[in-house]
């Protein structure tokens, strides 16, 4: 891939908004994508592997935990830090970002906030390190918007818990070393149990021919009378809220996430636009492709506002769940829409590898899956403002 | 070893470089600022300096509040504390008179700095110091090591290079070789963390020495058109390049 050219947008000024401290985090973030992401990524994407060797920059970065505590080997930083971090690395691939918010916000933060401190001080660390990866058991073959019917459970054997049961499409899960996974217990309560390699019993076959986050491995835990030790169930919180609480984190992140694969698709489309000639003149210059530019610049503000908003909410602990979703389902979806048009630009160059376009849009259609599908957000917000359930 | 290194707060390499109505100072509208690049190798390598010695790296900037955001940096990647003497750094003499009082006072044993800053490319200031300081000087410095207190130095001249004996304390000007370019170190989340609780003084200039003072900014003039002679009408060449280029 040619080299990485990108130049951040940034019509409004929002750079004014953040502290020196963000736009230190911010570009350095950016400086190490530059480095070690964008010359490697279209390849892996292309091999449909991950690209195991960024574990260990990620880690030095500081992109596994940016906002756990230093003294359980996260950065201590702010969401805000947070958001800019996961927008930078998704910029370089969404793959590389889906695997640095499950490892966060899916794994370590669920260990963090509703573990004891004996689990902490064993797992957060080697998290942090990437000595450790992550993976988040939640979704079923048969239960993935409606999470809460979900068949895997486990039973209380007196020394120990047997777990049973099978989670589909989980980042991370064919070379995880530890999975937070989500099972009933026999009163029917939801609970985190810490499930590890090598516990007998516990396998993660991987999932095939994906044509989106092809730069990242997604697979499958499944449990076949697994012995989990009691100490390994996170005590201090249960129900459906814990593993939601979980996925406002990631969808936070996500949020940002979807404004650099946007914002890396119009700066691309914006640089062609220029250099592209066509009827004797650079295509920039006629007025549909400058409809294009100009609305996805407009639609790439208002997400970088909104975010931004969202993001001071989240530092005084004030975002809701229905305000994450909302920002979750705008930012992906626009950045979808800018990653269409912005192909359409590039003509037959969009298509090929050359560019991140076609990558981008391909690993969008998962993020405007995962994490709650954007109709279901729509319906988050559907039932906020109304007070009525549309779900059920 | 206690290490100074001269950080100057220019703009990034990608910048578009515009100037005031008036033509006399940079317009900073919307300009990113970066560490000097080859200041970075400078503090690359003194980091080098103080993870196998042991020591200190202080880095050092000459400017206004402005440039407080490109010290972090440098506390972030690894340095110990940062000092800004404040002062607007007009020209290369005004920068040397502020630091030879600090460098003298404080007694390092070894001041790195880049060989020249990108945004005014004055190639002064390290020499100037070394001058007033009255202080050994190696520029361009491609590579060093100090055992005993004498440093080795490589330095690159033309058509090749030289290396040079001098005791500390002394003044490096360094570019790349002092390190590579892969050896530079991109700051973590962890080190961004810490810089937050790193000294950073202020000290008030000492120096109101200017030499000289811009009067004007100008960019270079923009490309002519390109003029097409039929290949077989030398004439017309011949004439475009008398009369027009005024090249024969």
């Amino acid at each position: 891939m040619a080299t990485d050219q990108f130049q951040s947008p940034d019509y409004y000024l929002m750079d004014e908004l953040l502290s020196e401290e963000h736009k230190l985090v911010r570009d350095t973030t950016r400086n190490w994508v530059k480095k070690e992401v964008s010359p490697i990524i279209e390849d892996y994407a292309q091999k449909a592997e991950f690209p195991k060797q960024l574990v260990k920059g990620l880690a030095e970065v500081g992109a596994f935990g940016p906002y756990i505590p230093t003294e359980y080997g996260g950065a201590g930083l702010d969401q805000i830090s947070y958001g800019l971090m996961m927008q930078e690395i998704e910029r370089g691939d969404s793959g590389v970002r889906s695997t640095c918010s499950v490892q966060s916000s899916l794994v370590m933060y669920p260990i963090y906030a509703y573990g004891n401190e004996e689990q902490r001080m064993r797992f957060l660390p080697k998290l942090a390190s990437g000595e450790f990866l992550g993976s988040f058991g939640l979704t079923e073959p048969n239960f993935g918007s409606n999470p809460g019917g979900m068949i895997t459970h486990f039973k209380d054997m007196g020394d120990h818990y047997l777990l049973n049961g099978a989670k589909m499409w989980i980042s991370n899960a064919p070379f995880c070393d530890v999975a937070v996974v989500w099972a009933k217990s026999e009163e029917g309560r939801i609970h985190g149990l810490i499930v590890e390699r090598g516990m007998e019993g516990f396998t993660t076959p991987e999932t095939h021919n994906k044509w989106s986050l092809r730069a990242s491995a997604t697979g499958e835990l499944v449990f076949d009378n697994v012995k989990v030790p009691k100490e390994n169930l996170l005590p201090n919180k249960s129900g459906l809220g814990a593993p939601l609480g979980c996925l406002d984190s990631a969808r936070y992140g996500i949020a940002w996430g979807a404004i650099g694969a946007a914002m890396d698709c119009y700066d691309t489309a914006l640089r062609y636009s220029k250099e592209r000639i066509q009827f004797d003149r650079p295509i920039g210059g006629f007025q549909l492709q400058q409809k294009k530019l100009a609305e996805m610049i407009t639609e790439i503000t208002k997400a970088q506002l909104l975010t931004f908003r969202l993001g001071q909410l989240k530092n005084e602990g004030r975002a809701s769940t229905a305000q994450i979703s909302m920002a979750k389902r705008n930012n992906v979806d626009m950045a979808l829409t800018i990653c269409r048009d912005a192909r359409q630009m590039l003509g037959g160059m969009g298509i090929t590898g050359e560019y991140p376009i076609m990558r981008h849009m391909m690993n969008l259609e998962s993020v405007v899956t995962y994490e709650g599908t954007h109709d279901i957000h729509l319906l988050i917000t559907g039932m906020d403002v109304t007070g009525l359930n549309a779900f059920k | 070893m206690k290490i100074l290194v001269c950080i100057s707060h220019v703009p990034d390499t990608t910048s578009k470089i515009q100037f005031t109505s008036d033509g006399k100072s940079l317009d900073t509208t919307g300009i990113q600022f970066v560490i000097n690049p080859y200041d970075e190798f400078a503090l690359t390598r003194a980091l080098w300096f103080k993870e196998k010695e042991g020591g200190s790296v202080t880095v050092v900037n000459v400017g206004k509040a402005n440039t407080e955001p490109t010290l972090r940096k440098a506390l972030a990647i690894g340095a110990d504390d940062a000092i800004r003497i404040d002062a607007e750094p007009t020209d290369g003499f005004a920068v040397a008179s502020e630091l030879i009082s600090l460098i003298a006072t404080e007694k390092y044993d070894l001041v790195i700095m880049g060989r020249e800053s990108i945004d005014y490319n004055g190639t002064q200031v390290p020499g100037m110091v070394a001058a007033l300081l009255d202080w050994p000087f190696v520029n361009a410095c491609v590579g060093m090591e100090v055992e005993g207190g004498v440093a080795t130095c490589i330095r690159e001249i033309d058509g090749g290079k030289e290396t040079v004996k001098a005791s500390l304390p002394m003044i490096v000007a360094g570019q790349k070789g002092l390190v590579e370019e892969k050896d530079l170190r991109i700051p973590n989340m962890r080190g961004i963390m810490t810089a937050r609780t790193k000294p950073l003084k202020v000290i008030p200039s000492i120096s109101n020495e200017v030499a000289t003072e811009a009067i004007k900014f100008e960019r270079p003039a923009g490309k002519q058109a390109c003029k097409m002679v039929s290949s077989d009408d030398v004439k017309a060449l011949v004439d475009l390049l008398h009369n027009e280029a005024k090249a024969i």
